[in-house]
């Protein structure tokens, strides 16, 4: 057996080249898959720590008011375990020392003891004992360099209040911090923070009252009695109906980051495992048909199928484990740095990334799956070869002239092209994998670049075409419109035009949907409505605007009735026919005529905000004195906004186009290096034939050259075809409540794709070539 | 078609060739030494040993390689000088080579097999023409997988002398064939010389075969030690293997 061993480093080492390469293409697929196993991992433990931890609750409820005897009664609900209330507000918040307006949002805790349930981790300090004292997120701390015993002013309901930092903490409703509106976290302008209960009620006049209530349930109970069991007992309270887990928004976006996350974990994997599978079939597959002679001679001298068997498998285990120790290396090392990411928009008071002896026995047994997959049919014929047959002498590889030669071979195409095409059209399952794997790699450029592109419409449509505002006041209550007048007094604005904002249920049959009616004018000019071909629309005097993704999902076409539960005021159903729909990239909302909405309220003219066009020279004093007005509860400024959505998309997700890329460019470089390294090696004889007849050297090069070049040519529309459909299956999964991105494919994702791999081809070839120009010819053409 | 007169005038002349190859840490010496005149239509039999340098004559002679040190002169050609593109240039136009082991392109028929030569030659005959003589014109579609060891090994003497070379450098044509084949292949060989006046070098361990050559060279380690001249040869239907 040491013999067989010997052999084995030697045809190893021989090899090294393609060898390399397909470990490669393994490793790539093992690093994604332990990427991404890892990663859920950390973030599955850490979730679930927390939450168990800090008792989050199961079932949460927003509402206007509801007096605090009502707990004992709301305690006593049929699968109801725990029950906790508090009193939440919005408030503004000023840091010395930055100058943009800061949201917050204020929460209770009780006097005494911790809450029952969404405890607080506390990191620093001691937990907020004072009327004045208060406990802030960590991230928000760590935006303002704030720490236990630094102040900061709240203005609450008007009143400007000094308040002293006692802790920072850690939340699980606050796992992911989004500040009401936002796409993305902005620490510095969003703030989460917790007092003491009497100071925050008396402040709200709330005394004895809540406006929020968590429950949490008993163990295997259904939820949905519990939650139509809340619904009427809170009704009278202005309830605005109580939801689940899964409809809390820092839970949902954790959600779906697994979601994510555990689709990466088997997709490109399974590809990349794929192509390596096909890889190592063709590599021991012709390291086998080289060596039947070897593996005859073997035989009868007495070695096993089994021995022999194990050899050619111990080859492939090699490359396999290569493949996984650089696979499992690189995807701890992408994990560490994904951690990071994760890190600065996740926030657990223990996140830790933990190499699972699971995991790495995952990635090596669907390593070595995909390797036996790949080499079950060549060990097949190793143990099948009778020692005889192996040693008469070969007989040339059959050709013949088929359907599909009949088809492709011109007469005018010359003898050496007729060579390429006949290898070609040989191995017919050969060549249309490799040209499957190439455009495999080049599907992965074009999706990568598709994301890129898509995210840039987005923004561009967001913010070139229907947010034309520069800033965003909201009010602290609805304010009459008088309000709108004074704004727009105020020098420095250019233009402004108030809304009303409502919290509605949506129902359509048995669908319902939880989100906003904004009430605007007919017709906006600072937010505009759009249809599909971007151009702006006019509201119709009554019924109501969707969101054209929110209007599938409720499955109501133009004309239908729509049910609107009106969260505000006394809780009113309305019916309202179904308008229009609006084609929105971000976010999912109702739209109505703002008088109108106002009707429906049962009110005057009333408006929760206001859009402002500003003059850039004048725009910091003005927001100065916007800040003094106490019935303004928060300023968003529209581009600091969408400079967070580029800041995102460019620490995320060029970081993961630049793997596609590199993952991209291995495949094909595996694919096409082995592709010419099999050529050369199983046609040397033929190449130096055609030098001693006479080529020259570019002639007969071109016979290896343009074999390859062919398979690259013919993958490449198949590769822009699968990319499109992929980034169209992308898109669909994309397709989600925050945003949606636009279905666009740019030329220049196409140049990539295509670019991408005749990048790798050429690199490929001109490592092909440099042997090529080694090849003796004397000694090739005496071979038998 | 008229006999051709075996002229006088020398188609190669070597003087002084050497070779030698670094195997290793051993030094082979190939050739050592060698000086020769092939003539214009002549059909030359060199006879030696494993390892007595023919081979590497051939491959000089037939551009496949070049010597370490002496002269060969093809014509007025320097071939000893020449360099790569040179060398291909020549064998192109030139040069016709028959190998033991056929060294057909498996991809490509009878017919394209010449046809690969025909079409990058100055003025060859048409692969019909040339398959028509060797006898193979009804195999002409077939790939080399679909043809017998003779037929395979005719079909590359079809090849190398479709270009109409005024060399033919054979390489143990008959090496892996059985006698009859054999027998039937060297008479194409003889027939194309007599017919084209094509100069032709045919290497063989057959001793045989020398008696249809005009001269017979014997090599033995790196040098000539005997050339005969054979004013009679037979015709290969003659010959007893």
């Amino acid at each position: 057996m040491q013999a067989l061993q010997r052999k084995l480093w030697r045809d190893l080492l021989a090899m090294k080249g393609q060898i390399l390469a397909i470990a490669a293409v393994i490793g790539a697929g093992v690093m994604v898959l332990f990427l991404a196993v890892t990663t859920l991992d950390m973030l599955e433990r850490a979730q679930q720590r927390f939450y168990q931890q800090a008792h989050f609750g199961d079932v949460f409820v927003d509402l206007t008011r509801a007096p605090e005897h009502l707990i004992p009664q709301l305690q006593l609900l049929p699968g109801v375990q725990q029950v906790q209330s508090s009193v939440r507000a919005p408030v503004r918040l000023e840091v010395v020392g930055f100058d943009d307006p800061i949201r917050g949002l204020m929460l209770s805790l009780p006097e005494q003891g911790l809450p029952r349930l969404n405890q607080l981790v506390l990191l620093r300090g001691h937990f907020p004992a004072e009327a004045n004292e208060v406990a802030i997120t960590e991230p928000f701390a760590n935006a303002h360099q704030l720490e236990p015993g630094d102040q900061l002013t709240a203005v609450i309901q008007g009143r400007l209040q000094r308040l002293q930092i006692s802790a920072i903490v850690l939340s699980p409703e606050f796992i992911y911090q989004l500040g009401p509106a936002d796409l993305l976290p902005d620490y510095q302008r969003f703030g989460v923070l917790w007092m003491p209960r009497q100071a925050l009620a008396h402040a709200f006049q709330m005394d004895g009252a809540f406006n929020h209530l968590s429950v949490s349930l008993q163990r295997g109970v259904n939820p949905l009695p519990v939650l139509d069991a809340l619904d009427l007992l809170l009704a009278p309270y202005g309830s605005r109906g109580s939801y689940l887990r899964a409809e809390q928004a820092s839970h949902r976006f954790l959600t779906e980051e697994l979601e994510q996350l555990s689709v990466m974990a088997w997709v490109l994997p399974l590809l990349f495992l794929g192509v390596a599978a096909f890889l190592l079939n063709v590599l021991i597959g012709r390291l086998v048909r080289n060596q039947l002679q070897q593996i005859a001679v073997l035989k009868a001298f007495g070695y096993s199928h089994g021995a022999l068997l194990l050899h050619y498998l111990q080859l492939a285990c090699v490359i396999v484990v290569i493949g996984v120790v650089a696979g499992v290396g690189l995807g701890l090392w992408t994990a560490t740095g994904l951690a990071e990411l994760y890190a600065a928009y996740f926030h657990f008071p223990a996140m830790e990334l933990r190499v699972q002896l699971r995991h790495l026995a995952l990635a090596l047994l669907v390593a070595l799956l995909a390797a036996m997959v790949g080499v079950f049919s060549i060990l097949r014929q190793v143990a099948r070869l009778q020692p005889a047959a192996a040693m008469r002498p070969a007989v040339p590889p059959q050709f013949q002239r088929g359907l599909a030669e009949k088809m492709v071979l011109r007469p005018w195409l010359g003898q050496l092209n007729r060579i390429i095409l006949r290898n070609l059209l040989r191995y017919p399952g050969r060549s249309l994998l490799s040209v499957l794997g190439i455009a495999l790699s080049s599907a992965l450029l074009l999706v990568g670049s598709f994301q890129f592109h898509a995210l840039n419409a987005l923004l561009d449509i967001q913010y070139r075409h229907i947010l034309q505002m520069d800033t965003q006041l909201m009010l602290s209550e609805a304010s009459p419109e008088r309000v709108l007048a004074e704004i727009r007094a105020e020098p420095g604005v250019l233009a402004a035009e108030a809304f009303r904002m409502v919290p509605v249920r949506l129902h359509y049959q048995r669908t319902s949907y939880r989100t906003v009616l904004q009430g605007l004018e007919a017709r906006p000019q600072l937010r505009r409505l759009l249809d599909q071909e971007l151009i702006p629309i006019e509201l119709p005097a009554e019924g109501l605007v969707l969101t054209r993704y929110l209007a599938d999902y409720l499955g109501v076409k133009p004309g239908d009735m729509v049910q609107a539960e009106l969260m505000e005021g006394a809780n009113r159903l309305v019916e309202l026919p179904l308008a229009a729909v609006v084609d929105e990239p971000v976010g999912v909302s109702g739209y109505m005529e703002r008088r109108a909405l106002n009707r429906l309220l049962r009110e005057g003219p009333a408006i929760s905000g206001v859009w402002l066009l500003t003059d850039p020279l004048k725009r910091t004093e003005l927001q100065q004195r916007l800040q003094q007005r106490p019935a303004i509860a928060g300023i968003s400024q529209m581009a600091d906004i969408e400079q967070q959505l580029r800041n995102y998309i460019a620490d995320t997700l060029l970081g993961m186009m630049t793997i596609l890329l590199l993952m991209a460019i291995s495949i094909t470089f595996a694919v096409i290096y082995n592709n010419a390294r099999i050529a050369l090696a199983e046609r040397s004889r033929e190449l130096a034939t055609l030098r001693v007849l006479g080529f020259e050297r570019y002639q007969v090069g071109w016979v290896l050259a343009g074999e390859v070049l062919l398979l690259t040519l013919l993958a490449i529309p198949l590769g822009w075809l699968l990319g499109t459909g992929f980034a169209w299956s992308l898109q669909q999964a994309l397709t989600m409540d925050l945003f949606r991105l636009p279905f666009v494919l740019e030329p220049s994702s196409f140049a990539l794709a295509a670019l991408g791999v005749l990048l790798a081809t050429a690199l490929s070839l001109s490592l092909m070539l440099r042997r090529f120009q080694q090849l003796d010819m004397i000694s090739a053409l005496k071979t038998e | 078609m008229p006999a051709t007169t075996k002229s006088q005038e020398p188609v190669f002349s070597a003087h002084q060739l050497t070779r030698h190859y670094q195997m290793g840490d051993v030094l082979i010496q190939a050739l050592r030494g060698v000086d020769l005149e092939l003539y214009r239509g002549e059909f030359v039999v060199l006879l030696g040993a494993s390892g007595s340098g023919k081979s590497t004559l051939l491959n000089i002679l037939g551009g496949l390689d070049t010597a370490s040190s002496g002269e060969l002169r093809y014509g007025d050609t320097v071939l000893s000088q020449a360099d790569d593109k040179a060398l291909t240039r020549y064998r192109r136009e030139q040069v016709g080579f028959v190998f033991q082991f056929y060294n057909l392109i498996p991809s490509l028929t009878a017919l394209e097999n010449v046809a690969l030569v025909t079409d990058i030659s100055p003025s060859p005959m048409s692969p019909h023409e040339a398959l028509a003589m060797v006898d193979l014109n009804e195999r002409s579609s077939h790939f080399p997988s679909q043809l017998s060891g003779g037929e395979q090994q005719r079909v590359a003497i079809a090849r190398a002398i479709a270009k109409k070379p005024r060399v033919l450098l054979c390489d143990e044509p008959t090496g892996a064939l059985d006698s009859k084949t054999g027998s039937k292949v060297m008479a194409v060989l003889h027939q194309i010389n007599q017919q084209l006046g094509t100069t032709t070098l045919v290497i063989t361990h057959n001793e045989a075969i020398a008696a249809m050559a005009d001269r017979v060279i014997r090599l033995k380690d790196g040098q000539i030690v005997d050339i005969q001249h054979n004013p009679n040869p037979k015709s290969a239907s003659e010959l007893s293997w």
